[in-house]
């Protein structure tokens, strides 16, 4: 489903990230947590190719899916044409695409861990575990204290929150992987805990390595360069185990972007 | 008026001239549930080995202005895996299957051209002989040309389909290597593949792409390969297939004006996937609003004419 999706919304939340509001009604009703949308930032030659984004929020109207929102951090030409966006605009928006995150089930608990602009998949993963009742807890690592947001949205819908920050601003100082490795040492062996993580790939790597050390399951949603998003350049791939040994190369696009922990030669 | 918009390559009739590129359409399955795979006049598979590769480590991409590099190093399931996996569904969908084969060595390419022309739907091969990222083999051939003329010949003696080798424009002079490849007994030829380029971090210094260099492709390099596509209709006779950063229909015309009897279109699907009956329909209007009533009338039809002064009426 390609939509020319008008801006509902340009929220800036600091002057690097935005969270755009899009009208997609049917990409909001298909979505699932962890998918995520191909859009193409303006209409010229550069920057040419579309760019993956999570869906970070789907909107609703009375229950309705109207849209959902991309939160989105500026580091290049693309990234800088959304956060310049203005309502009325309109974006090409693709999707939604790739394989959702699997979610546990009760009594099982699920363990979220952003890093920075990670965060995204993770809004609309808390409210599908809201609703099947799984308690949830998410750690949360940004660079500051400004950089950590959407933390009420997380509080309402009964998340508990675990916040750190590099400079030491907000919650613990240091790596968002801290808490998360402290807080596996202290849980019970016979607890189900699902450890979900969308990040830059170090972050990914140390926590898939830290949950497997603690014998815990994780999924991880993985961001490589894309160039169609739909598995037909085989750009964006991920090396993944084999039992010969030798990693194997699947496209993140259609076999993930969220993957295994463990599946992943990192 | 009754337009028709097919075109025939040596025995193959394609119902219009828009083919999906090869390597930037998958197997053509991954597009079945997006468009009507079997409404294109063609599917330009990803080029496939006899056997399974796990190309470059990536990065193998990075966009630059009006176009992208690509490394992939020809990640592919293989010749065999192909025919059992994809083959059923792209006969079910009624595709017309182009198959893009890659070899290391003559015997390869003719290898998987015997096996190929037993598998029902498979419709033509497109020899790549001319992709830039693998050391060994392919473009080593379609850069000589004694190499272009003895993979061409080689394989036209193992089978029946159409033979269409697909060119390099990484050469000095691609019009005598479109003409060793029509003595050799090609049924068409396709060109281009993409510019060997490459691109730096300059903060890091560090190259762009794992594999140092990779191919440029996407509307940076269309007016190059329009040249191409004229130079090689000036020299040969049998079809050609144009391509080179189509983006839109007035792209494809301008290919078919140059001398291309169809198209394909590769970077400006990814960018978007639902190109297709834009295209299409944007060809139709041109040939309506031109009287045209068949592509013949259009393909080759360049007006080198001296100009005359244009009547403006102030
Ligand atoms: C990501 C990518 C992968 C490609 N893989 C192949 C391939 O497997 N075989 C081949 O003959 N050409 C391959 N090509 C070249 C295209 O088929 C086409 O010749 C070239 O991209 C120019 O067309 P475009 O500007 O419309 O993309 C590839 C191009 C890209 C961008």
């Amino acid at each position: 489903m390609d939509v020319a999706a008008e801006v509902l919304s340009n929220t800036h939340l600091s002057s690097d990230y935005n969270v755009l509001a899009l009208a997609a009604p049917e990409i909001g009703r298909q979505a699932l947590p962890g998918q995520f949308v191909m859009v193409k930032s303006g209409d010229r030659l550069e920057p040419l190719l579309r760019r993956p984004f999570s869906i970070f929020e789907v909107l609703r109207d009375d229950s309705q899916a109207i849209g959902v929102s991309l939160l989105s951090k500026r580091i290049g030409p693309s990234t800088t044409l959304l956060y310049e966006a203005k309502p009325g605009d309109r974006i090409q928006c693709l999707g939604p695409l790739g394989q959702p995150f699997v979610p546990v089930a009760p009594p099982g608990e699920a363990w979220m861990v952003a890093g920075g602009v990670g965060l995204a998949p993770f809004a609309t993963l808390a409210e599908a575990l809201r609703i099947t009742g799984v308690k949830s807890k998410l750690y949360y690592g940004a660079r500051r204290a400004d950089e950590l947001f959407h933390l009420d949205a997380f509080q309402r819908l009964g998340v508990d929150l675990e916040l750190t920050t590099e400079d030491g601003s907000r919650g613990t100082r240091g790596r968002v992987t801290l808490p998360l490795e402290r807080d596996l040492k202290h849980r019970a062996a016979d607890a189900t805990v699902m450890i979900y993580a969308c990040g830059p790939e170090p972050m990914l790597a140390a926590v898939a390595a830290i949950a497997s050390a603690y014998g815990r399951p994780s999924q991880v949603s993985v961001e490589r360069v894309m160039g169609c998003g739909l598995g037909g350049c085989y750009s964006c791939v991920i090396p993944i185990k084999t039992p010969q040994g030798k990693p194997h190369h699947v496209r993140s696009c259609i076999a993930g972007p969220v993957f295994r922990g463990d599946e992943i030669a990192w | 008026m009754v337009t028709s918009l097919s075109v025939r390559i040596g025995s193959l009739t394609l119902k219009n001239p828009l083919i999906a590129a090869s390597g930037c359409f998958g197997y053509g399955t991954e597009y079945s549930g997006v468009i009507d795979i079997a409404s294109l006049g063609g599917v330009a598979v990803k080029g496939l080995f006899l056997t399974e590769r796990e190309g470059h480590p990536p990065p193998r991409i990075v966009e630059t202005p009006a176009g992208m590099l690509n490394a992939i190093g020809l990640q592919g399931i293989g010749v065999h895996r192909f025919i059992s996996e994809k083959m059923p569904e792209l006969r079910a969908c009624g595709a017309v299957v182009i198959v893009n084969i890659c070899g290391t060595t003559i015997h390869e390419y003719v290898e998987l051209a015997r096996i190929l022309s037993d598998v029902e739907g498979v419709h033509a091969l497109e020899l790549n002989i001319s992709c830039p990222n693998i050391k060994e083999g392919g473009i080593t051939f379609g850069c000589s040309l004694h190499g272009t003329a003895d993979v061409v010949s080689a394989v036209r003696k193992a089978t029946t389909l159409p033979v269409i080798p697909k060119l390099t424009p990484n050469v000095t002079d691609i019009k005598s290597i479109a003409k060793a490849a029509e003595e050799a007994g090609a049924d068409a030829v396709s060109l281009v593949n993409t510019f060997l380029a490459m691109a730096i971090d300059v903060e890091t210094r560090r190259p762009r792409l794992s594999n140092i260099v990779g191919g440029l492709s996407g509307p940076a390099i269309r007016p190059i390969a329009v040249r191409m596509v004229y130079e090689c209709r000036q020299t040969i006779r049998i079809p050609i297939i144009g391509m080179g950063g189509i983006a839109s229909a007035d792209d494809a015309l301008e290919f078919m004006i140059a001398g291309a009897s169809a198209v394909q279109v590769g970077t400006a699907n990814f960018v978007d996937p639902l190109i297709w009956p834009k295209l299409l329909g944007g060809i139709e209007s041109y040939m309506a609003r031109h009287h045209l009533k068949t592509l013949d009338e259009l393909v080759g039809t360049l007006d080198t004419n001296a100009r005359e002064k244009e009547w403006i009426s102030s």
